[in-house]
């Protein structure tokens, strides 16, 4: 049971940063379909960094750069989505999807050719970093404690004040209501949007180290990071694009991810004798009948997906 | 200068001729950039590499080893054409199905049930594979239009869904010691698609079948269908501006559930085609979803959204794929090749701004040239009005 309760607090960890992107960049205007590609590129950039972080350094310093790293490397790469949405006027659904793809094949090869270069025979695209990782768990008895939950759960805080009390937050959902309206009382959109597209990138990098870093101690890249870029989204749309709904949403979803995990520890789920895979479909099974419910009174911001045009009535 | 430039510029304005140039760019910018990538990892072996990529097939000395691997892309291009058919019919009705890469792996899954399980000839084999992907494409289809869940996340989650349902189904015709199925050439040979002499073609690769061809005519096809129908007109009316289209009288929710069940059915037809070859058995612990389907992404806008012209971009995305599995393993992995088909997809992003652009400059240029004109005939009128006078 407490380890039923871990997973899903560390899946839910997961979807609350990476919704909570997707619902920054959505609030500007710019749908993110490549936080799945985001999410791995983080994972890269935080995973790269505890492998090469000398060891010995103390918990909090580790800590910190390796987020650091995360964010950064996520920040990033969502430029590749802000220019050629913002700029460009690009298909959004297009440019994330190329992110997609382009976040794992670009992992892939640049963590094969690391591993190569350090020995031949060495193909694999897995990074290890069993030691760094500690710095990140506190065992509380025989709950493991991460520091991602909190972090989470303090984030999921600010980006409710950030939206609904400042007046950057406000601004950015103007942009992503009423560009034309917004940018009538002096807002800049384009820079508004880059804001949104760059937040959702930070939170989708961490969000990716999370996931990595959730129960294994190293990542085989070429498995990237399993859909969960557009379960965190089915999240943001369950939650209906607040962050107080996301929280509640992530933890339900999470549950669902976890159980497939840990599901061998119940007596009675085991009894029903279902199939493991079973399990590892359900969190999608859960989220396709949630959108189901959820999707015919979408609260979506009414400008998102359109490129703004200055010149456009 | 005149009579030339101007019919120069005619064909620089010419829609389909501006498609070419930037697909063309795009495969330039996109080889250029893999060309970076491999000079950054190392600086050594990137011209070769690079080299070995483009060249793929041609890498073998011997005509007849490279007519056999020319073959073997060719297997795998048609079912790539099958799979960027599926998104391109999908995106002319407004909708991005993703999830041709699912509804591929559900047409894999049937087919292989059909052929493997229940002992089928590979025409009913061929014609599951198609219905079992109709009815996942539809699903999202119907979800979009009676629930209107975001057809590209409901997709993603089938994918996923259809992965593992896949795999349970298919551990039933699974060898024992293997992860792999049981190969159709040993268990039910009548499941082949027969080659018809194609194979002979191609240096007796037995792989070839008329599924190459099929692929090619169901392309002309997809290309008659929107173009030349009634009905593709419906469905693109449909996907320009649905509240239109319900207001003309077309049934709107039906257009769409039918358009994913149409897609739905060519990735099954690619996965059929590609499978019944038995040129790949299904490997049943896969964990992650075949890349076939996200390649028919780049393949269909690499094409410009047109179904003759995704025959030749499938091609090319298959033709550097395969050739990615021959750069120097000592020093560059195979996955090379899907960083340049991921960023080539990235820059068909920029192909409206491209043609945008281009057609800026051209007006710009010919105000000038019209103004410029307008000068001489001036000058002209001018310069004839004072001969008239002196006459």
């Amino acid at each position: 049971m407490l380890l039923l309760i871990q997973y899903t607090l560390i899946f839910a960890s997961v979807l609350v940063l990476v919704a909570l992107g997707g619902c920054f960049s959505e609030h500007s205007g710019v749908i993110n379909i490549g936080l799945e590609g985001i999410m791995v590129m983080g994972a890269l950039g935080g995973a790269l960094m505890m492998k090469y972080l000398p060891a010995g350094m103390a918990a909090p310093v580790v800590i910190l750069a390796v987020i650091l790293a995360s964010v950064l490397v996520g920040m990033i790469f969502s430029l590749l989505l802000g220019v050629a949405a913002i700029q460009f006027k690009a298909d959004q659904t297009l440019v994330g999807t190329a992110l997609n793809l382009l976040g794992p094949a670009a992992a892939v090869v640049l963590v094969r050719a690391i591993n190569t270069a350090e020995s031949v025979d060495n193909v694999s695209s897995t990074v290890a970093y069993g030691q760094a990782k500690k710095s990140f768990i506190v065992n509380m008895g025989r709950f493991e404690f991460n520091w991602f939950m909190l972090i989470a759960l303090l984030l999921l805080v600010a980006a409710y004040i950030v939206l609904y009390k400042t007046k950057f937050g406000l601004r950015l959902c103007a942009c992503g209501e009423h560009p034309q309206a917004a940018d009538s009382v002096g807002i800049n959109v384009y820079k508004m949007r880059y804001a949104g597209v760059l937040i959702s990138g930070g939170l989708g990098g961490l969000g990716g180290l999370v996931y990595i870093t959730a129960g294994v101690s190293e990542w085989k890249f070429e498995n990237g990071v399993a859909g969960f870029g557009f379960l965190a989204l089915a999240v943001m749309i369950f939650g209906q694009w607040k962050p107080v709904n996301i929280g509640l949403a992530a933890l339900l979803f999470g549950l669902f991810r976890a159980l497939s995990n840990v599901y061998t520890g119940f007596d009675a789920l085991v009894a029903l004798k279902l199939p493991s895979t079973v399990y590892n479909m359900l969190p999608y099974i859960i989220s396709l009948v949630v959108l189901v419910f959820v999707s015919k009174k979408s609260r979506a911001p009414k400008a998102e997906g359109i490129p703004y045009d200055k010149g456009q009535r | 200068m005149n009579k030339n430039s101007g019919k120069k510029e005619s064909l620089w304005r010419n829609n389909g001729f501006q498609t070419i140039v930037a697909s063309l760019l795009c495969i330039v910018i996109g080889l250029l950039v893999g060309y970076i990538v491999l000079l950054i990892i190392n600086p050594g072996g990137a011209g070769k590499a690079i080299l070995a990529i483009i060249k793929n097939f041609l890498y073998y000395p011997s005509a007849a080893a490279a007519m056999k691997y020319f073959g073997t892309t060719l297997v795998k291009a048609s079912a790539l054409l099958m799979c960027s058919l599926s998104v391109l019919f999908a995106y002319k009705v407004g909708l991005f199905n993703i999830g041709a890469a699912g509804q591929y792996v559900v047409g894999a899954g049937a087919c292989l049930y059909f052929g493997l399980y229940l002992g089928m000839p590979w025409y009913v084999c061929l014609l599951a594979a198609v219905l079992f992907a109709a009815v996942a494409g539809g699903i999202s289809g119907a979800l979009k239009a009676y629930f209107n869940v975001n057809e590209v996340i409901s997709c993603i989650m089938l994918n996923w869904i259809g992965l593992y349902c896949v795999n349970m189904l298919l551990s039933i015709v699974k060898e024992q010691s293997t992860p792999y199925t049981k190969s159709l050439s040993s268990t039910n040979k009548s499941a082949l698609i027969p080659n018809l002499g194609l194979d002979k073609l191609f240096s007796k690769n037995e792989f070839v079948t008329i599924g190459v061809p099929l692929a090619v005519i169901m392309a002309v096809i997809v290309w008659v269908v929107l173009e030349k129908t009634k009905f593709g007109y419906e469905l693109k009316a449909t996907g320009m501006n649905k509240q239109a289209a319900k207001y003309c009288g077309m049934r709107e929710k039906r257009n769409i559930i039918l358009t994913m069940m149409i897609a739905g059915g060519l990735a099954g037809f690619g996965a059929g085609i590609f499978y019944l070859t038995g040129i790949e058995q299904w490997m049943v612990q896969q964990t992650s979803v075949p890349a076939m389907g996200f390649n028919g992404i780049a393949a269909a806008f690499l094409g410009g959204l047109n179904p003759i012209g995704t025959v030749f971009s499938s091609y090319f995305i298959q033709h550097i794929t395969s050739g990615g599995t021959y750069v120097d393993k000592t020093m560059y992995c195979t996955q090379i090749s899907d960083l340049i088909s991921a960023f080539i997809i990235y820059l068909c992003g920029f192909v409206l701004f491209f043609k945008i652009w281009l057609n800026r400059i051209l007006d710009k240029r010919e105000e000038k040239r019209a103004a410029d004109g307008q000068e001489t005939a001036k000058k002209q009128k001018a310069a004839k009005g004072q001969k008239g006078g002196r006459a």
